[in-house]
């Protein structure tokens, strides 16, 4: 992994780092708790991990105000979590029950909260990046400050349709935060085999959108970096760019074999580079919290992500008449 | 707490598996992330990471055993100072996801023997008419609705300065400004993901395809993003919004500017799809699109734009969907189109009365929600049926009318359907190969005359 530019590291107070702990923390589990039932068989398809890249949307929800939008792709229970969504709605929802936020019908990667302006959970590449600008547009029609975090990875930013959009963003100043998840693996290609350009972000100046490189795994750098990008959105001088490197442990869904990569390379970053311990080792040192305090934390998280799992089971598969409603308004 | 490690589901469609080796032994410390076993699956041989952390108490299933069912307990985790023996018996077989209930899914409910049918007026008797084209009822259809409701606008390819390629929107961008009237660049993909977004974000837009041959660039998120959200979304959110646009065959523009999309976009729960052949139609129909709560596909024909029909003279021209015009009224044969098509059905059934066949004519106006009742009522009293479209033959719209006719109203027939359809070839460019590729009344009065063994 080229060395992401550190970005200067903000004042933050020990609430917020305890917050960004447990925000993280609680995806980290949940989606550990997610792989466990999809072992158990009680969660099917396809199953899109996020653990190793919690600081990316932690550090930037960090960054947003009540009427912002965000809207990503099929890896989405983190981004659904960081943005305050139920963890009992969303594991439903991985179940396929009724109490899911989609009512069992839309499954792990179409997931929505109209109250919490997330717009999906989208499973073809590439097409929420339009999508997002277009409720970038919306915000801008009706004369709204609010931005709209669009997130996408490395793989789709080799997508037609994202240049598109980078066009009609850029040339109607749509209030749209581009954020490129770089997580080094396109599925099974790595970014040296399926990208031209080494930094991505820099494909933003041919339509004159400044952007620039972040360390994924620092939250505080994540958070550093979307602060720049929220001012430039919301005070009308349009898109923003965040190329965000991270790196995601799992496969790229439940049957990844992960023959790309070795065993070595994500140990080595689990070990060195980890999101969660970064900020455990900065809640200790700075003693903002103990080990006692941290475990107590630990095992709040424990038990939200078990009531989550337990909810899920327990809701019932949805009604047969939910195959014929919702086609149409 | 003991707690069993089960043989996990590694794929969507693994049942069982092969435990290929273990890497840890008993007495084994884990954390969550080590490897604990190799597994061997359907689709390749996956490696099984520990999710909890603890001491491996025992293993329960030896490598090399093929055939391990998904679920069954394969090993042991203990904490510090526990043993193995902890565990009782075995603790309970994790909860299968409920089966799929068996295939009894309701059949859709099947149109009564004798369909109920809306023969209501589209506008009250005495109402003042005036003389319009489509073209110019199709931007009255726009303009009056954007003057309602400041959440529509129109987005799309010359739509704004140049006055729209087609001229459907001339005059809209003095009285409507930038702001709502908005040219793009030749970008169908985007603009339609962008517009589609804006709709999810609470607007309701129109998006113009200069002709809808260029929105199988856009083809994507008319289906999967507009079409599908609001089931996907448990109905959260959906795309308020009309996609519109000539469709069809011009004139002499050639194989990738002459095709019917009818067909296609009729297919797609979550879509509605409209396609008028009068001015009336085409202005109230566009109202009712604009403000209906999900994506509508509206295909206009180039060739109609400049014919000129009666349009009511009333403040609020409104056409329901699903709801299909009788336009001749008949007894030998029921003749069903729409569009462009009704030319030739209208044609072809004046020629017929020449010759003492008396055709009934049904403009269908809207092909999803389709007004199926009023064919089936018809075929009941006239026993034969030809349909008419500009569209290919396999998998047309003729061909889904067909089955609905045999399903619900085979008993009426007196001869087989025929569906007349342009041929089965790309569009040619040469005059004369044109013409041939198209449907021509001739070719309708020919088919009626074969239902009525005339």
């Amino acid at each position: 992994m080229a060395a992401p530019k550190k970005t200067k590291q903000p004042n933050v107070s020990a609430d917020d780092l305890k917050a960004y702990y447990k925000d993280m923390l609680l995806i980290r589990r949940f989606e550990e708790k997610a792989g466990q039932l999809y072992g158990m068989g009680l969660i099917g398809g396809f199953c899109h991990l996020y653990i190793g890249q919690e600081a990316v949307v932690v550090g930037l929800e960090a960054t947003a105000k009540d009427g912002d939008s965000r809207i990503t792709t099929y890896r989405d229970h983190g981004h659904m979590l960081a943005c305050g969504m139920d963890p009992k709605g969303v594991m439903a929802e991985l179940t396929g029950r009724e109490d899911g936020y989609s009512k069992g019908k839309g499954g792990s990667m179409h997931m929505f909260s109209k109250d919490k302006n997330f717009y999906g959970g989208h499973g073809i590449v590439g097409a929420n990046v339009p999508l997002g600008a277009g409720i970038a547009f919306a915000d801008k029609y009706r004369g709204d400050d609010n931005v709209t975090f669009t997130y996408f990875g490395d793989g789709a930013a080799n997508q037609g349709q994202v240049y598109e959009t980078f066009n009609m963003a850029a040339l109607w100043d749509l209030p749209c935060i581009f954020v490129i998840e770089n997580n080094q693996y396109a599925m099974g290609t790595s970014q040296q085999r399926s990208t031209s350009s080494a930094e991505i972000y820099e494909r933003g100046k041919a339509f004159g959108i400044p952007g620039e490189a972040v360390d994924g795994m620092d939250v505080l750098a994540v958070k550093a970096a979307g602060e720049t990008a929220v001012a430039h959105c919301r005070s009308g001088k349009g898109p923003y760019i965040l190329e965000i490197k991270t790196y995601r442990y799992r496969g790229h869904s439940m049957s990844d074999p992960a023959k790309y990569r070795t065993r070595e390379e994500v140990q080595k970053m689990r070990d060195e580079r980890d999101p969660i311990e970064q900020v455990r080792e900065l809640l200790l040192t700075g003693k903002h919290a103990t080990e006692d305090d941290l475990k107590t934390i630990d095992k709040e998280i424990k038990a939200v992500v078990n009531a989550s799992a337990e909810f899920a089971k327990a809701s019932p598969e949805p009604a047969l008449e939910e195959l014929w409603t919702d086609i149409y308004a | 707490m003991a707690t069993e490690i089960l043989m996990p589901a590694l794929s969507p469609t693994m049942e069982e598996g092969t435990l290929s080796k273990w890497m840890v032994k008993e007495g084994d410390t884990v954390k969550s992330g080590d490897i604990m076993a190799e597994i061997e699956t359907d689709k390749a041989t996956m490696e099984f990471e520990a999710v909890d952390e603890g001491i491996i108490g025992k293993i329960l299933i030896a490598e090399g055993t093929e055939g391990v069912k998904v679920n069954t307990a394969i090993a042991v985790l203990i904490e510090e100072g526990e043993s193995a023996d902890d565990i009782v018996a075995s603790a309970p077989a994790a909860e299968a996801a409920p089966s799929a209930s068996p295939a009894t899914a309701a059949p859709q409910a099947k149109a009564p023997a004798a369909p109920i049918v809306d023969t209501s007026p589209d506008w009250p008797e005495g109402t003042p008419m005036k003389q319009q084209t489509v073209r110019e009822a199709l931007r009255d259809g726009m303009s009056e609705e954007m003057r309602r409701d400041d959440a529509v606008f129109l987005m799309g390819e010359e739509v704004a300065e140049y006055q729209g390629a087609y001229k459907i929107s001339q005059g809209m961008l003095d009285e409507f400004g930038v702001r709502r009237v908005i040219d793009t660049p030749i970008t169908e993909h985007g603009f339609a993901g962008i517009a589609t977004g804006a709709a999810f974000g609470g607007l309701r837009p129109i998006v113009e395809f200069m002709t809808f041959n260029f929105a199988m660039q856009a083809m994507d998120h008319i289906i999967n993003s507009a079409a599908k959200t609001l089931y996907m979304s448990g109905g959260q959110m959906g795309a308020p919004m009309v996609f519109r646009g000539p469709n069809g065959a011009a004139a002499r523009v050639g194989a990738q500017h002459s095709q019917d999309y009818a067909a296609w976009f009729m297919q797609i729960p979550g879509l509605k799809v409209a396609m008028p052949y009068s001015a009336s139609d085409a202005k109230g129909l566009m109202k009712t699109a604009i403000r209906d709560n999900n994506p509508v596909i509206f295909l206009e024909n180039e060739i109609l734009y400049g014919r000129t029909f009666d349009v009511p003279d009333i403040d609020d021209h409104t056409v329901p969907f699903g709801k299909a015009r009788i336009w001749r009224e008949g007894t030998d044969v029921t003749i069903v189109s729409f569009s462009i098509g009704m030319t030739y059905a209208l044609e072809a059934a004046d020629k017929l009365a020449e010759e003492g066949i008396s055709a009934e004519v049904i403009d269908l106006r809207t092909l999803r929600p389709m007004d199926t009742a009023t064919i089936i009522k018809s075929i009941m009293k006239t026993n034969r049926c030809v349909t008419v479209e500009e569209g290919w033959p396999q998998g047309s719209v003729g061909s889904y009318i067909s089955s609905v006719i045999m399903q619900e109203a085979f008993d009426y027939l007196d001869a087989p359907v025929i569906n007349c359809t342009g041929k089965d070839v790309p569009m040619p460019y040469a005059a004369n190969l044109e013409r041939n590729a198209l449907i021509t009344t001739d070719e309708v009065v020919a088919a009626v005359k074969q239902v009525t063994y005339k």
